[in-house]
C-alpha cells in the first residue's frame, strides 16, 4: 500500500468519494465551531474593539493562500516526475480556491486596516506580498486557460509554478528591503512574544483547522470535477477518431 | 544501420496514430513513407526527429543524429540566401556552401534576400540546407512541396548521390520521385486501432478510471 | 552558437527587424510622464529613477514576443531543436541577443532620458550601473516567458501577464539601487541583489525555457 496509488485516476475517484462528504461535513462543523466561538464567545479587544474578530476569517485564509501555492509546487513536481496525472489535476484545480483566499485576506485585510490604520491599502510588506502571490496565481490559471492540449497545459504550468515560487520568494525578501511596514507581527506562532493573547487563539486554532478541512473538501470537489472533464475529453476525441 | 526503428507508436494531440511500426535504414538506402493525409505521417517523422516523445518503441540514431526538414523551410526573409545556408551550415559545424548551392541551382540567387524567392526557390533553398548538415541520415516531410518537374529531378539527383555517398534517407510524399532504388512503406496497416497504453498513453489511466 | 548571436543581431538590425522600435518606446514612455505628473522638476527628480526602471522593463516587455515567435512561424525552432547545439544553449544566445538588442541600447539611452526627468546628477552613475546589471535578468526572464507561449497564436497579451509578476524583484531591486545611488545612500546592497538576480537568472532559466520549448514543439 503505497501512496502512489491514489495517482491512480480509478483509485482516486473511488477513495475520494467515499472520503468527500466526510471532509466537507468535518469542515462545516470545525468552521461553523471556530467561527461562533471567535465572532461572539470572545471578549472585544482592548485597543481594536470588535473589529479585531475579523481575525478569524483573515489570518486563515492567508495561511492557505500561501499553503494553497506550496501544495501546487509539490503536485507540480510530482507531476513533472512522476508523469501522475491527478496530480497535476490537483495543482490545477487549487488554484482558483488558492487566488479566492488571497482574494478574501486581501479583503478582510483592508476592512481590518481602515479602522486601525487609517487607509484601506497601503503598500505594507505583507500586504504587498499578498497582491504579488494574487498576481502569481493569475498568471498560473490564464496558463492553464491559454493552452488547449491538456499534457502541454500540465507541462508547461508546472515549470511556471516552479520558476514563479523561486520568484515569488525572492519577491517576497525584495518587498522586505523595499518598505519596513504596518502590519503587526505573526498572529500565531509557537516561541515568538508576539502572539495573541489565549481567549483569542483557542477559537483561531479552530478556524484554521476548519480552512485547512475547507480546502482539502474543495480540491477533491476540484480534481473529481477534472477528472471527469479529462475523461469526457477523451471520449469525444475518441468519438472523432472512429 | 543508419537507423532502427521498433515498435513505435506515435500520437498526436492525445490521439493514437500509428502503432507497432517498425523498419530499418542502411547506408545507401532510401524509405518513402506513403498513407493517406492524417495518417501520421509528420507525427512519426517527427518522433523520429526527436522532436516529440513517442508512446512506445525504440529509435535508434547515428550518434550526431538526423538532419530534418518539415514543412516550413526555416529561412529568415531578410537574409540572403548565402546568409541563410552559411548561418545553417554554421550550426552543424560546416563552413563550405557552395556545393550545395551549385547542386540545387541557387548560384544565381546567392545574393537575393529569401523573400524575393519564389515558392519553390524557397523550397531548393530548404533542401541545399539538407546538403550543408554534413548528415547521413535525412528525414524529410513533405520535401517536393511546390517543387516543378525540373527542380524535383534535382532533388532527385541529391537524394541519389546523397545515398551513393552512403547516407539514407526517410521522406514523406505523394509524388513519384522517379528513385528506383527507393522502398516504399505503407503506413495503412500501422494504424493505431484503439488507446496505446503504456507511459505517456493519456487513455490509459482515464478509461480505468471509469471501467 | 556564435553563428546564431550574429544571425540573431542580424535580423534584429535589418529592415524589420524592430531594433529601435523599444528604445522609441522608452522615450514616448518618459516623455509622456511629466504630462501625468507635471513639470515640477523637484518632483520629477525624485521619481525620476523609478520612471526610468519601469519605462526600460516596459519597452524590454514590448519585445519579447518576437523572441521565439518568429523562429516558429518559419519552422526554425524545429531545426534548432534537431540541430547538434543544445537548446539551453539556443535559449542563453536568444536571451544574449535581445539583451544586446534591447536591454543594452535602453541602458545607454536612460541616463540620456534622465536629463528629461531633471534626474539628479549623482544618480546618472547609478542608474547606468543598475540598469545594466538588471536588464540581462529583464531580458532572461523575458525569453523564459516567450518560451512558456511560444505555442500560442495570440500569446502576447498573456506573455505579459506571466513575465510582469516575474520582474518585480528586479525591479525593486534596480529601482532601490538607482534611488539610493541618486540620495547619497549606501546603495552596495541592492546592487548586490541586482546581480545575483541576473547571475541565478541565467543559470537556471535556460533549463527552464529549453524544457518549455520541448514541450511546445512536441
Amino acid at each position: 500500500m503505497s501512496i502512489w496509488e491514489y495517482a491512480n485516476p480509478k483509485k482516486f475517484m473511488q477513495t475520494s468519494s467515499w472520503a468527500l462528504p466526510w471532509v466537507t461535513g468535518l469542515a462545516v462543523l470545525t468552521l461553523l465551531v471556530g467561527l461562533v466561538w471567535g465572532f461572539f464567545f470572545t471578549p472585544d479587544d482592548f485597543r481594536q474593539g470588535s473589529t479585531v474578530k475579523i481575525i478569524y476569517v483573515h489570518v486563515p485564509s492567508a495561511m492557505m493562500a500561501i499553503n494553497a501555492w506550496a501544495m501546487m509546487l509539490v503536485t507540480s513536481l510530482i507531476w513533472l516526475i512522476r508523469r501522475h496525472h491527478v496530480s497535476v489535476l490537483a495543482a490545477k484545480a487549487a488554484a482558483p480556491i488558492g487566488m479566492t483566499m488571497t482574494l478574501i485576506a486581501l479583503f478582510t485585510g483592508a476592512i481590518w486596516g481602515q479602522p486601525m490604520w487609517g487607509t484601506w491599502w497601503a503598500w505594507d510588506p505583507r500586504l504587498t506580498s499578498f497582491l504579488i502571490l494574487f498576481l502569481f496565481y493569475l498568471g498560473y490559471i490564464a496558463l492553464w486557460e491559454a493552452v488547449e492540449d491538456p499534457d502541454t497545459a500540465a507541462d508547461l504550468t508546472s515549470v511556471l509554478c516552479l520558476v514563479g515560487s523561486v520568484f515569488a520568494l525572492l519577491s517576497r525578501y525584495a518587498v522586505l528591503f523595499w518598505n519596513q511596514g504596518l502590519h503587526q507581527g505573526a498572529s500565531l506562532s509557537l516561541d515568538k512574544e508576539e502572539h495573541v493573547a489565549d481567549v483569542f487563539a483557542w477559537p483561531l486554532w479552530v478556524t484554521m483547522a476548519g480552512f485547512v478541512l475547507l480546502f482539502v473538501a474543495l480540491v477533491l470537489l476540484r480534481t473529481r470535477t477534472e477528472i471527469r472533464a479529462r475523461r469526457l475529453r477523451a471520449l469525444e476525441a475518441r468519438e472523432r477518431m472512429a | 544501420m543508419l537507423l532502427i526503428v521498433e515498435d513505435l507508436a506515435v500520437a498526436r494531440g492525445g490521439i493514437a496514430l500509428l502503432e507497432a511500426v517498425a523498419f530499418t535504414l542502411a547506408p545507401g538506402q532510401a524509405l518513402i513513407l506513403r498513407g493517406p493525409n492524417g495518417i501520421g505521417k509528420t507525427t512519426l517523422l517527427r518522433a523520429i526527429a526527436g522532436l516529440q516523445p513517442p508512446l512506445r518503441g525504440r529509435v535508434d540514431l547515428p550518434a550526431d543524429g538526423a538532419a530534418y526538414a518539415g514543412h516550413a523551410d526555416g529561412l529568415k526573409a531578410t537574409l540572403t540566401v548565402a546568409e541563410n545556408l552559411a548561418f545553417w551550415a554554421r550550426i552543424y559545424g560546416q563552413r563550405d556552401t557552395a556545393a550545395a548551392i551549385a547542386a540545387m541551382d541557387l548560384g544565381a540567387l546567392a545574393d537575393r534576400p529569401a523573400q524575393n524567392l519564389s515558392a519553390g526557390q524557397k523550397r531548393r533553398l530548404g533542401l541545399a540546407r539538407l546538403l550543408v548538415t554534413g548528415r547521413m541520415l535525412w528525414l524529410l516531410d513533405e520535401p517536393t512541396v511546390s517543387l516543378d518537374a525540373a527542380s524535383v529531378a534535382m532533388f532527385a539527383a541529391a537524394v541519389r548521390a546523397h545515398l551513393a555517398a552512403g547516407g539514407a534517407a526517410l521522406m514523406a510524399t505523394h509524388i513519384d520521385l522517379g528513385l528506383a532504388e527507393a522502398a516504399t512503406l505503407d503506413l495503412s496497416p500501422f494504424r493505431a486501432k484503439g488507446p496505446v497504453t503504456g507511459p505517456g498513453g493519456i487513455a490509459d489511466p482515464f478509461d480505468a478510471a471509469f471501467a | 552558437m556564435p553563428a546564431l548571436l550574429l544571425r540573431d543581431l542580424r535580423l534584429a538590425t535589418r529592415a524589420g527587424g524592430g531594433f529601435g522600435l523599444s528604445l522609441a518606446f522608452f522615450l514616448i514612455v518618459t516623455v509622456l510622464v511629466p504630462f501625468g505628473v507635471g513639470p515640477e522638476g523637484g518632483t520629477l527628480g525624485r521619481i525620476a529613477p523609478g520612471i526610468l526602471w519601469v519605462g526600460a522593463l516596459l519597452s524590454c516587455l514590448l519585445s519579447l514576443d518576437r523572441i521565439f515567435a518568429l523562429d516558429r512561424e518559419d519552422g526554425s525552432l524545429d531545426l534548432l531543436a534537431t540541430a547538434p547545439i543544445p537548446l539551453e544553449g539556443v535559449v542563453a544566445v536568444k536571451a544574449a541577443a535581445h539583451w544586446l538588442t534591447t536591454g543594452l541600447p535602453l541602458t545607454l539611452a536612460a541616463p540620456v532620458l534622465g536629463v528629461l526627468l531633471n534626474l539628479p546628477e549623482a544618480a546618472f552613475g547609478w542608474l547606468a550601473l543598475s540598469l545594466m546589471l538588471g536588464t540581462p535578468a529583464l531580458s532572461m526572464i523575458g525569453t523564459f516567458g516567450a518560451a512558456l507561449t511560444v505555442g500560442l497564436k495570440r500569446g502576447g497579451l498573456l506573455l505579459s501577464l506571466l513575465v510582469l509578476p516575474l520582474y518585480i524583484p528586479t525591479l525593486i531591486f534596480g529601482a532601490e539601487a538607482a534611488k539610493r545611488g541618486a540620495e547619497g545612500l549606501a546603495a552596495g546592497t541592492p546592487h548586490l541583489m541586482l546581480a545575483g538576480i541576473t547571475a541565478g537568472s541565467v543559470a537556471i532559466l535556460p533549463f527552464a525555457a529549453a524544457a518549455a520549448i520541448r514541450v511546445n514543439l512536441r
